[in-house]
């Protein structure tokens, strides 16, 4: 009987091997099935090739060269021929104290970024909605959505006026009701707030919109229901409202959770116009590998906190997934 | 009786109260996000000594115009930092716009075997990435363009969100127009080009704007790629602005005139957000389309 099951499968495994006319008629067809498909889909092919390439080039190519977190990179040698160092860029990066503090301030300041942006725009959605009147609700989207067309160059500039010490505005306004100016670009201590309230400025709108998109296509059938059972306001929000757009809440905060390595470059760098005495609370982990390889030239600390950033990132977005999985099958990413 | 319609016009009148609250929390709000704006404007329209002397205000101590005179004095620089920025961004959303909407079309159709593999392809480059190294070396020392305005343009021509996004509109177009298209001969380019693209300006258009935004405001790409002055687009001019307001100088050295450095600096500020501010109150409710569509959907 054993003997039976071990062997049956075997025969047709020579086979294929031997090249017996079942296979070849096998293969032949693939190969003809194939060209079947080129010859019907060849334009679809076609169509499909630029787009293939910029991105194979722009995001693939790329990919193996994260092996150099495990190299010391030369010039001369490129990144094929650099020797192994093993570990040795991983033991500096962590010796210095400077991934721990790169790594803090990703996560801390992110949860910052989402935390705010959750609360404000879902805020200003339920505000929203309670606007009979469609249009001035539109209106007040329209300014709240303005800032996200700013570019972060300009932010920097926004910032800078409000915060210099000498002739901002932030210091003016303390200096007339008396109170002494501070010199914000050299205060670590304030910045996580700063940037979150950047952040939230910068977001809102486009969160506003989102929310309000999802709570708009609400049935109303259901406010009608909790407003025969006596709902007041508050209870229509919390048991009508927040449950109904629950699945949006969840992809959203799972999308941020899954690029929570990922500090906005352009926004850290701009806004704290990279000054020095700041970078305790706002040394980000995109800054310090930006700021290793161009500014220091230090490939190898470069390479390895960018290997961390994209693996444990990674990591981080099937984690991600894997929980919106469990809770809400339907908006799961993959 | 009596006191049931007292208490139903209480009630009214405290929800009309409510809104008058949700109103004014709303127009506040609504002033926060403009308050930058009118801050940077009100400098660029200050006299120089009297923001050096009394700061940032919402509206002018002394009002002047000089900061844009002197601007107007010397805009070849502005001028040239608006043209790469103009070139960048019409060549690179055309280009973006066609190579992504043909890639998304293919993918969209439900007879195309590679459909699976690509959509993976597309997918997982949101989701993993080689970092700022490899990309650095690769994008200098194997496709040498260092100071070539083609680094501004290729990294964002097929951006994967905008793909999926275009897939899911592709697909939802009626798949028998296609398939009568297939009948009365029509090739495939054919169908794309005269019966998919027309039907689809509203995706495209969407699309097209969220790509035309990415170019106009990217400076990130410059800042690792372009030393040249004479490429510097408009966002990384005034990136430089900021840190030196002298590279506006090139040609005015020696003539003695005063800089005024400050309101310069806002003067440029708001001269590149005008355009936005312009394009921003035509377009903005096709942005809004592209957003509920994707953040709705889920991808």
């Amino acid at each position: 009987m054993s003997e039976k099951v071990t062997t049956s499968p075997r025969p047709v495994l020579s086979a294929e091997a031997n090249g017996t006319p079942a296979a070849t008629a096998r293969t032949a067809s693939l190969f003809q099935s194939a060209r079947r498909e080129l010859g019907r889909n060849g334009a679809l092919i076609l169509m499909c090739l630029p787009g293939v390439i910029v991105l194979f080039i722009v995001a693939y190519l790329p990919m193996p060269g994260l092996i150099l977190a495990f190299k010391n990179y030369k010039f001369a040698t490129g990144i094929w021929g650099s020797e192994w160092v093993g570990l040795k860029n991983f033991q500096f990066l962590f010796s210095t104290g400077d991934a721990f503090h790169i790594i803090f301030n990703t996560l801390f300041l992110n949860l910052l970024f989402m935390t705010a942006a959750l609360v404000g725009s879902l805020t200003m959605a339920v505000l929203l909605q309670e606007i009979y009147h469609r249009y001035i609700a539109k209106v007040y989207q329209s300014i709240l959505f303005f800032p996200h067309f700013i570019s972060w160059v300009i932010v920097g500039y926004f910032a800078f006026a409000f915060l210099n010490s000498d002739t901002g505005w932030v210091n003016n306004a303390l200096a007339s009701v008396g109170l002494p100016g501070i010199n914000w670009y050299g205060e670590a201590g304030y910045w996580p707030a700063i940037l979150t309230i950047i952040s939230l400025w910068k977001g809102l709108g486009y969160f506003t919109i989102i929310y309000l998109a999802g709570i708009l296509a609400i049935n109303p059938e259901y406010y009608e229901a909790a407003r025969i059972d006596g709902a007041n306001k508050w209870q229509e929000i919390w048991n009508v409202t927040l449950p109904m757009i629950r699945p949006l809440i969840i992809v959203n905060v799972f999308l941020a959770v899954g690029r929570i390595l990922y500090a906005n470059f352009d926004f850290i760098f701009n806004v704290t116009r990279d000054a020095s005495l700041i970078l305790p609370t706002t040394n980000v982990i995109d800054t310090y590998v930006y700021r290793s390889l161009i500014a220091v030239g230090n490939y190898n600390l470069a390479s390895a906190a960018g290997f961390f950033q994209a693996t444990v990132g990674l990591a981080l977005i099937i984690l991600a997934n894997w929980i919106v999985r469990r809770f809400e099958p339907e908006q799961a990413l993959f | 009786m009596n006191g049931r319609t007292f208490g139903l016009d209480s009630q009214k009148r405290k929800t009309r109260l409510g809104h008058t609250a949700i109103h004014v929390i709303a127009i506040f709000v609504c002033l926060l996000a403009l308050l930058p704006l009118l801050l940077i404007l009100s400098a660029s329209f200050t006299d120089e000594k009297t923001l050096a002397q009394y700061g940032y205000q919402l509206i002018p101590i002394k009002f002047s115009t000089y900061a844009y005179q002197f601007l107007m004095n010397d805009p070849e620089q502005l001028i040239r930092a608006y043209g790469v920025s103009l070139t960048v961004t019409l060549v690179g959303t055309a280009l973006s716009l066609l190579i992504m909407s043909m890639l998304a079309y293919a993918m969209s159709r439900r007879d195309f075997a590679l459909r699976h593999v690509l959509a993976f392809f597309v997918f997982f480059t949101l989701l993993f990435n080689g970092g700022l190294v490899p990309y650095y070396i690769l994008m200098t020392q194997t496709l040498h363009l260092k100071n070539n305005l083609l680094a501004l343009i290729l990294p964002y021509l097929v951006m994967p969100f905008f793909v999926l996004l275009l897939r899911t509109y592709f697909a939802s177009l009626p798949r028998e127009l296609i398939d009568a298209a297939k009948m009365d001969g029509a090739s495939e380019w054919r169908i794309f080009f005269q019966i998919v693209v027309p039907l689809s300006t509203p995706a495209l258009a969407t699309v097209g704007l969220f790509s035309m935004l990415l170019y106009w405001n990217d400076f990130y790409q410059a800042l690792l790629f372009i030393d040249n002055q004479k490429l510097y687009p408009l966002q990384y001019f005034l990136y430089n602005l900021a840190q030196n307001v002298e590279i506006l100088m090139e040609n005015q050295t020696g003539q003695g005139v005063p800089i005024p450095y400050q309101s310069v600096r806002m003067a440029m500020a708001v001269l590149a957000i005008g355009p936005i501010a312009f394009a921003f109150l035509f377009v903005q409710r096709y942005f809004v389309r592209g957003i509920t569509l994707g953040g709705l959907k889920g991808e």
